[in-house]
């Protein structure tokens, strides 16, 4: 007996941790994983209010899941920029904490 | 819920109760992994934690009728993604960042706790309370996972969503671009 609450509630907590973690972390790759959660914890609630719709209506729908996939391709692309970004910080800096990131040119 | 219960046959109950346990279980993995990744001090151990909780979302995924975007879900996320992922680690040398000693704001970290513990607490609250959703999800059957409802997203995905399809792949070319412009840029700078 799972009703749709359970999955909203994990959902939110997956949320919360990635937050969290883009909170309290100072290491820029910790905080784009968590930023990779949150949108993953997002994700699960897109399907799990699919599925619900699915059985509530009793045909195939679909709308949820796709949107997953847009999510998916966008923190791809999101993922490449954002590594890139982050290995030329490196490459001048010599070093990725959050806190010495303070200006805009290297 | 108990009287509809009632009537069931007790295969069927068993499937519901199993299905809860088995929602039960991996719930717990998936947020120890989640917290696994947020308190490891090696990034790599965070990492390898992020492609256990994204393989627990696909077998989530799985269990709501979903097996295109579990299957998308593993191959992306915990392939592509997290390989990235480790590669920059790896190539970066960051796997054991030292913090600075002098943090910025010492008072982040504290209200960072009680404001997260707040928006679960709430966030919680108003699904239990206030929004009253209560489908009961049922486990996929075999038409759910069919080919032929496969094919029915691909036709939902490939004219209703035509449009958003088309954009995705200027974004994902965008991307690529960024990238190789952003990496190039030191070599071109240390060559003149």
């Amino acid at each position: 007996m799972i009703s749709v609450d359970y999955y909203l509630i994990l959902s939110a907590i997956l949320f919360t941790i990635g937050a969290l973690g883009v909170l309290i972390r100072r290491n820029p790759l910790v905080i784009f994983m968590s930023i990779e959660l949150m949108l993953n914890a997002a994700n699960l609630a897109f399907v799990a209010f699919g599925r619900s719709w699915e059985i509530a209506k009793g045909e195939p729908f679909f709308n949820g899941q796709i949107f997953v996939f847009f999510v998916i391709a966008v923190a791809a692309a999101e993922v490449a920029v954002g590594l890139a970004l982050i290995v030329e910080i490196f490459k001048t800096k010599k070093n990725i904490n959050i806190d010495e990131m303070n200006s805009l040119k290297g | 819920m108990v009287i509809t219960n009632y009537y069931l046959p007790i295969t069927q109950m068993v499937a519901m109760t199993s299905e809860l346990l088995v929602f039960l279980v991996l719930s717990l993995v998936a947020i120890a992994s989640a917290l696994g990744m947020l308190f490891s001090r090696n990034t790599i151990y965070s990492a390898l934690f992020l492609v256990l909780n994204f393989i627990t979302v696909a077998v989530f995924y799985l269990m709501l009728g979903a097996p295109f975007i579990a299957m998308s879900q593993i191959t992306v996320y915990a392939g592509a993604i997290m390989v990235l992922f480790l590669f920059v680690i790896m190539l970066l040398g960051a796997e054991n960042l030292t913090s600075s000693p002098t943090q910025a704001m010492p008072w982040q970290k504290p209200l960072a706790f009680i404001l997260a513990l707040t928006l679960t607490v709430e966030s919680v609250y108003l699904i239990f309370a206030r929004a009253k959703l209560d489908t009961i999800i049922t486990a996929p059957d075999a038409a759910t996972n069919s080919m032929e409802n496969l094919r029915e997203m691909a036709m939902t995905l490939f004219d209703k969503f035509l449009l958003p399809f088309e954009i995705t792949s200027i974004l994902l070319l965008v991307a690529m671009v960024g990238a190789i412009v952003l990496a190039k840029k030191e070599k071109a700078g240390s060559k003149s």
